[in-house]
């Protein structure tokens, strides 16, 4: 039996060596290594230079998360209250931008966002002053949000539509008026969808570079486009590049497990934990 | 009279356009256990909710000690309930699953605690405490929650089919717990089951339904010994129900004889339904009694064997602690206190006799024997069924 499983195991174990910890170990390799390989520290202390571009990555990451954690509770529990057929209506909706190429809404975006784009001509046509949006930390903002608001919905979505009613009542039964009952039940029981939200939109929106690249100019470098650069760009250094992302892994990691200490353990049961 | 705690006044529920409980009246009396008994959909649940606040009925008004109490909402009333499935917070402990309705009241820790305390020794949970919900058993999170319901002083406890999930053995231990812990505390409970056996063991008084409608209302006793129709008689315990004429005062005709009988008030020669309970009839001689019939089941029961004898075509039954074979000729023995007469009602005639024992089953059955009769008119097809069943002997 045990040597059955195993056996049926192999080709994803097989998969998951060749694309997941060998690549890994590469970067490990790369990061603490020069040009001509030998070991070097010098490319992780480098990375110490770049300290802004991972506050300012850290910092819109975590504001992006917040607005979407703040705009997608209350439109996940407004979904879920509603009757079956709406809600599926709803969901279909949220996750329609989703099947469209991500490079094609961010463009979507620039577009509407430029100096001379569709929201600044509908300003001046009503007589309104133009506003200053493309380029700014605000721009990269809003296309986070935009991007990621999905993969915060949908987890909190199926938590608040799990969650037992006789729960809720039982709460009500007790005394809890409706603020007490949202505050010291759902909130705390759909916590599992919280954190699995809030992983996977700040997660991506801390690496991203796309984002930043089209509507953040150049004032908005992240650590996404620092990496970027030393693979693909003028800046051509991988152990550079390696050694960024090494850094960028563990701030998740550490950034993720203090996240999961607001969790008793639970997500590791119920919640889709994703790192 | 003990004064009326909570009462009903012409209540109208419906879900989706469907009525549940129409012009719906009922009073309970300070201190009492009420149960309310009845199969699944006949609004006993409704009721309960109606009485905690989740459903605003469609008309009629709720009264908690005169106070219209109809438009206040759940959280407001002084009433608790005990939940189906428990309903326990599943992130908080024992001891804050107590503490809930406390902390939300403002409580101070010490008052917490020492109810918490008493709470948990009340129900048998001292040690209890700091568990987690996941890891307590059905009958262990069954008196978590009556706990927690307790420890926010209800004047009125409202139980939804609370025992339903437990099996048998911890059932009755919790049968007896409840009524303890209601007459020690002397607060009215309002308990809601399909389980008859449940009701007669629990209440004070117990409340019969159907269809929305009370059926009847009486003690345990009341309602098992005088029914007071075939609905009632059927769910309540076994019955033998028979179609009868009463003659006149004291003497009943059914099943093809006159008997004498201790009923009266009926008038002359009105059809009645006679029940007449299976422990009550006494197996005897066929020649020395007037209902005579054969054996055509019998089920070992433990206390004693169900026998189900055919007496002209009217399958009855009988609880005898003596043994008889199937094939048996026996008599069946009456005396006029056996025999209880009932007002036809819209169920006489729907519980007939004990060919089968749920309705349920009855409908299947003749569903297929339906069906049956439809394969005979189809020749073909028997033909190949009897060449299969020859192949198969071969």
């Amino acid at each position: 039996m045990k040597s059955n499983s195993r056996l049926l195991s192999a080709p994803y174990t097989v998969w998951m060596t060749i694309f997941i910890v060998v690549p890994m170990l590469l970067v490990g390799y790369f990061a603490f290594t020069d040009k001509a390989g030998s070991f070097t520290l010098e490319n992780i202390l480098s990375v110490g230079q770049y300290s802004n571009v991972f506050l300012r990555s850290i910092w819109l990451g975590a504001v992006a998360t917040v607005i979407s954690l703040g705009l997608g509770y209350p439109f996940a529990y407004i979904i879920a209250k509603m009757n079956a057929k709406r809600q599926n209506v709803m969901i279909m909706l949220v996750m329609l931008p989703m099947w469209m190429n991500f490079l094609l809404r961010t463009y979507a975006w620039m577009t509407l966002l430029e100096d001379n784009g569709l929201i600044n001509s509908a300003l001046a046509a009503i007589g309104l002053p133009r506003v200053h949006m493309i380029n700014t930390a605000g721009a990269v903002v809003l296309g986070m949000v935009y991007n990621y608001i999905p993969y915060m919905i949908l987890p909190l979505y199926s938590v608040l539509t799990k969650m037992d009613q006789s729960v809720i009542e039982a709460a009500q039964d007790l005394g809890a008026n409706g603020r007490q009952v949202f505050l010291k039940v759902v909130v705390p029981l759909s916590m599992p969808g919280i954190i699995s939200g809030v992983t996977m939109v700040f997660v991506p929106a801390v690496s991203t570079f796309i984002i930043s690249k089209m509507l953040g100019g150049g004032g908005n470098l992240l650590i996404g486009d620092l990496i970027d650069m030393q693979f693909l760009g003028s800046a051509y250094n991988p152990n550079l590049g390696s050694a960024v992302s090494l850094v960028l892994m563990v701030i998740i990691l550490i950034c993720m497990g203090i996240m999961n200490q607001f969790d008793d353990g639970e997500v590791n049961e119920k919640g889709g934990m994703l790192l | 009279m003990k004064n009326t705690i909570i009462s009903l006044k012409d209540i109208t529920v419906s879900y989706d356009g469907e009525q549940v409980l129409g012009g719906f009246h009922l009073e309970i009396h300070d201190g009492e256990f009420v149960t309310l008994l009845g199969p699944s959909g006949c609004g006993k649940t409704t009721v309960l909710r109606t009485i905690a606040g989740f459903i605003k009925p469609d008309a009629g008004a709720v009264f908690f000690k005169d106070k219209n109490i109809t438009d206040l909402p759940p959280h407001k009333r002084e009433v608790n309930t005990i939940f189906q499935k428990y309903a326990l917070f599943p992130h908080l402990n024992v001891y804050e699953n107590i503490a809930f309705g406390m902390r939300l009241k403002g409580r101070n820790e010490k008052e917490i605690k020492q109810t918490v305390h008493e709470m948990l020794s009340m129900v048998n949970l001292t040690g209890y405490a700091h568990r987690g919900i996941s890891q307590l058993s059905g009958g262990q999170q069954q008196r978590v929650a009556i706990a927690r319901a307790l420890a926010n002083e209800p004047k009125v406890l409202l139980l939804d089919e609370p025992l339903g999930a437990l099996d048998l053995k911890l059932r009755k231990d919790m049968q007896v717990e409840l009524k303890k812990i209601q007459q020690q505390t002397g607060i009215t409970f309002v308990f809601v089951t399909h389980d008859q056996e449940e009701a007669l063991s629990m209440s004070d008084m117990v409340v019969v339904m159907d269809g929305g409608v009370i059926q009847q209302i009486g003690s345990p006793t009341d309602i098992y010994n005088e029914p007071k129709n075939a609905f009632v008689a059927d769910f309540i315990g076994e019955s033998n129900i028979l179609d009868g004429v009463m003659l006149e005062d004291y003497s009943v005709r059914f099943a093809g004889h006159t008997f004498r009988c201790l009923d009266s008030g009926f008038g002359r020669n009105t059809p009645v339904d006679v029940v007449i309970r299976p422990e009550d009839i006494k197996v005897v001689e066929p020649d020395s009694t007037l209902i005579i019939g054969d054996v055509t089941a019998v089920t070992f029961k433990g206390v004693h064997y169900e026998i189900i004898v055919d007496v002209a075509g009217f399958k009855w039954m009988i609880q005898s602690t003596e043994c008889r074979q199937v094939g048996d000729h026996i008599g069946l023995a009456l005396t006029p206190n056996d025999i209880h007469v009932m007002q036809k009602s819209e169920y006489s005639g729907v519980f007939g006799d004990y060919s089968t024992f749920s309705d349920e089953m009855e409908e299947d059955r003749n569903a297929s024997d339906e069906a049956d009769a439809r394969e005979e008119e189809n020749p073909v097809k028997e033909e190949r069924a009897e060449r299969e069943e020859k192949d198969n002997e071969i």
